[in-house]
């Protein structure tokens, strides 16, 4: 009982972090059904701003609540300035391409921000400095939650609240769901959709980055390469949800999560070997494709002749 | 003459100048010329890619439907053999070759793994192919990229084959073997998409719907096309297992499937010679990109002077290897920003386009066998249909 709880807690600090990568991909994917594979390397880029707000700003020193604060905002404001530099020079011109060239040109963003970090700051993996006391905190007998964890889920709650206001009750928010209902009549309504656009990027490429930074202080270790399998989980949660469904991702986020730490956890028992963590993701997806098409969540859209 | 002699004749001529192109392909080579390694290795790993991107052509160029899964079954082909040549095939080529001898006996076991190879990736294709044709588009890449993972991972807890330390594998392949296959595989793939099959696949592409309203049974097409495709994957793996003497799960990731991809789209979706120029450019680009650099240096030496170039310059000219992954990614995407339907488009390279610039006809076209592809017709764009239809 107690190492479930414990399984719980971790499968779940792992989930809101898929889930907050997520909601990014299913935003994009919403509005421009475009796959943005280059999200999971926002998520890497948000990691490393922190690292180097951390160090330039002199909070690596020891830990502060205030320094945190710092560190993650600021990180999210750059991953936002990035994904809307990706959007405009990268996606914009291309839009009314075949899908398989925004595809190309997706991966072949995503490459170049690997690589580009690679090459600057090499592929050894980093040390992140600790921005938070750690310490556990016991419940249920002998599970037991640490500092980071409580910040992974209060951070993620909060901003997936904010976003879920966003949506639902500003006028920004409004546009985003009519330009993802229907591109060319939210134009005809007047919508500035070129700026919704880029405000989507925007949105979704903070929460990546506020994953990354609070990744790190689950996992204090970061590295150039460490976006494409986490940002490939998360995309399969949002596709898990149902893509372009903002609950959807959560839930697919959560689930990926805990699948993955009850591979980990309990998979010997019954003969699943430990490193199949990576492979319970996508068999999951595949089961729930096949019958249920559209996810969890997704709406069916009837093709029409 | 009769049309079959006419090509085992071609074949004939094809395999002897494979032969003699083989001479060149070591160090020593023939007459005192030879291919340095490094690039005989290069020329070799690009008829490897020719074969993987003229396969993925069929199912996702021609077919339309777009798979990230064929470093799967490359590596369920790759594998699958390996098995094969490292823990039966010493025993059976002893055995033949008191039969045969022992060069033939080491040809026919070679061919046994290459069909072993292409069977067992053709099964894993019909397996994977059934459930996931269903789906379309975006759906349909996630789960081929999702089985190819699960495929990859299977493999890496098979500690019979290496697992996560890798198998060794004995070098039966060489560039004859690769070439030989590759221009098989061309052949192949060009006499489905000109035969009823083609007509259908491409119909399939153009409008799915319209295609089942004429009667053709899409499931079986596409799957068809898509197992075929897979069993031409694991032919390349194969080769390229008994090539590079080693296999690691990690060169099989997605990255690989993406890789694949990438030679098609740049190459031009649809056009089989576009494949080949993709999956030769791909190869070949990172490569020339690493001596970029000092090439570049020795040329500003030439022309101001060797010693007279700037510190600042020198070094970045020297960084320039490093950031050769980088330019390669810059130019992949300027390359879809300025012309995304490839290189080619659908259209077919062939020797009419010379014809045809010499004889500056008014209106007519050139009567080329392939100087007209079949998709000439149909919009380039057939892809993004699917998002017409959503945004409806």
């Amino acid at each position: 009982m107690d190492t479930f709880v414990q399984q719980l807690i971790n499968g779940l600090t792992i989930g809101a972090i898929y889930a907050l990568i997520a909601l990014g991909y299913t935003m994009v994917y919403g509005i421009l059904r475009l796959i943005n594979f280059a999200h999971g390397d926002i998520y890497m880029v948000g990691a490393f701003v922190g690292y180097f707000l951390a160090f330039q700003l002199g909070f690596a020193a020891g830990p502060s609540l205030l320094g945190l604060t710092v560190v993650l905002i600021g990180s999210m404001i750059a991953a936002a300035l990035v994904g809307m530099a990706i959007e405009r020079f990268a996606y914009r011109p291309i839009r009314k391409y075949p899908r398989m060239t925004t595809l190309i040109t997706a991966i072949g963003v995503s490459l170049l921000i690997e690589n580009l970090f690679v090459a600057k700051l090499g592929a050894a993996p980093r040390a992140f400095p600790q921005l938070l006391r750690e310490q556990s905190y016991t419940l249920f007998g002998n599970a037991a939650i640490s500092k980071s964890q409580i910040l992974i889920f209060a951070v993620s709650v909060l901003l997936m609240v904010l976003l879920q206001w966003v949506i639902f009750k500003t006028k920004v928010g409004t546009a985003m769901r009519a330009v993802s209902f229907n591109l060319n009549s939210a134009k005809l309504m007047g919508i500035n959709t070129d700026f919704i656009i880029s405000f989507t990027f925007a949105l979704g490429s903070a929460l990546a980055a506020a994953a990354g930074v609070l990744t790190a202080q689950y996992n204090p270790q970061i590295d150039p390469l460490m976006g494409i399998i986490t940002g490939l989980k998360a995309f399969v949660a949002a596709v898990l949800g149902g893509i372009g469904n903002i609950p959807g991702a959560v839930l697919g986020g959560l689930l990926i999560g805990l699948a993955e730490t009850f591979v980990v956890g309990y998979g010997q028992n019954v003969g699943v070997p430990t490193t199949f963590r990576d492979a319970v993701a996508f068999a999951i997806l595949i089961l729930v494709l096949l019958f249920r098409p559209t996810g969890l969540l997704g709406s069916t859209v009837q093709e029409k002749v | 003459m009769p049309t079959l002699v006419k090509r085992l004749l071609a074949a004939l001529v094809i395999v002897l100048l494979l032969i003699v192109m083989n001479q060149f392909m070591s160090k020593e080579g023939l007459f005192g010329i030879g291919v340095p390694s490094y690039f005989a290795r290069l020329i070799v790993l690009a008829g490897i890619n020719i074969i993987l991107a003229v396969s993925l052509n069929l199912i996702t160029g021609v077919t339309g439907q777009f798979s990230i899964g064929h470093a799967g079954f490359m590596a369920v082909g790759a594998y699958s053999s390996a098995y094969l040549t490292v823990y039966y095939a010493g025993g059976w080529e002893h055995s033949l070759a008191t039969l045969v001898g022992a060069s033939f006996a080491h040809v026919l076991i070679f061919l046994l793994a290459i069909l072993v190879g292409s069977i067992v990736a053709a099964l894993a294709g019909l397996i994977v192919g059934i459930p996931s044709l269903r789906l379309r588009g975006d759906y349909l890449a996630i789960v081929t990229l999702g089985f190819a993972e699960i495929i990859r991972i299977v493999i890496l807890n098979i500690d019979k084959v290496g697992g996560a330390t890798g198998f060794t594998v004995p070098g039966y392949a060489n560039f004859l073997w690769v070439y030989a296959f590759a221009i098989i595989t061309i052949v192949v793939v060009y006499n489905i998409v000109h035969s009823d099959i083609g007509r259908a696949l491409v119909s399939i592409r153009e409008d799915e719907l319209a295609a089942e309203a004429m009667g053709i049974n899409t499931t079986r097409y596409k799957v068809l096309a898509f197992v075929i495709s897979s069993a031409l994957a694991g032919m390349a793996g194969v080769l390229a297992a008994h090539y590079l003497s080693f296999l690691s799960t990690n060169d099989f990731q997605f990255i690989r499937s993406f890789e694949i991809i990438i030679m098609i789209v740049l190459g031009g979706m649809g056009s089989l010679t576009g494949a080949v120029l993709g999956a030769i450019i791909i190869t070949f680009l990172p490569e020339l990109l690493r001596t970029l650099g000092p090439k570049l240096e020795s040329l500003l030496g030439l022309i101001i002077g060797a010693n007279n170039i700037p510190a600042s310059v020198h070094n970045f000219l020297n960084q320039l290897a490093n950031y050769r992954l980088v330019i390669f990614a810059a130019l992949l995407i300027l390359i879809m920003l300025t012309r995304p339907q490839g290189i080619l488009g659908t259209r077919e390279f062939s020797l009419s386009w010379l014809k045809r610039a010499q004889r500056r006809p008014e209106g007519d076209k050139p009567v080329g066998e392939s100087g007209v592809s079949i998709a000439e017709q149909g919009p380039p764009s057939a892809i993004d249909r699917t998002k017409e239809m959503e945004n409806r």
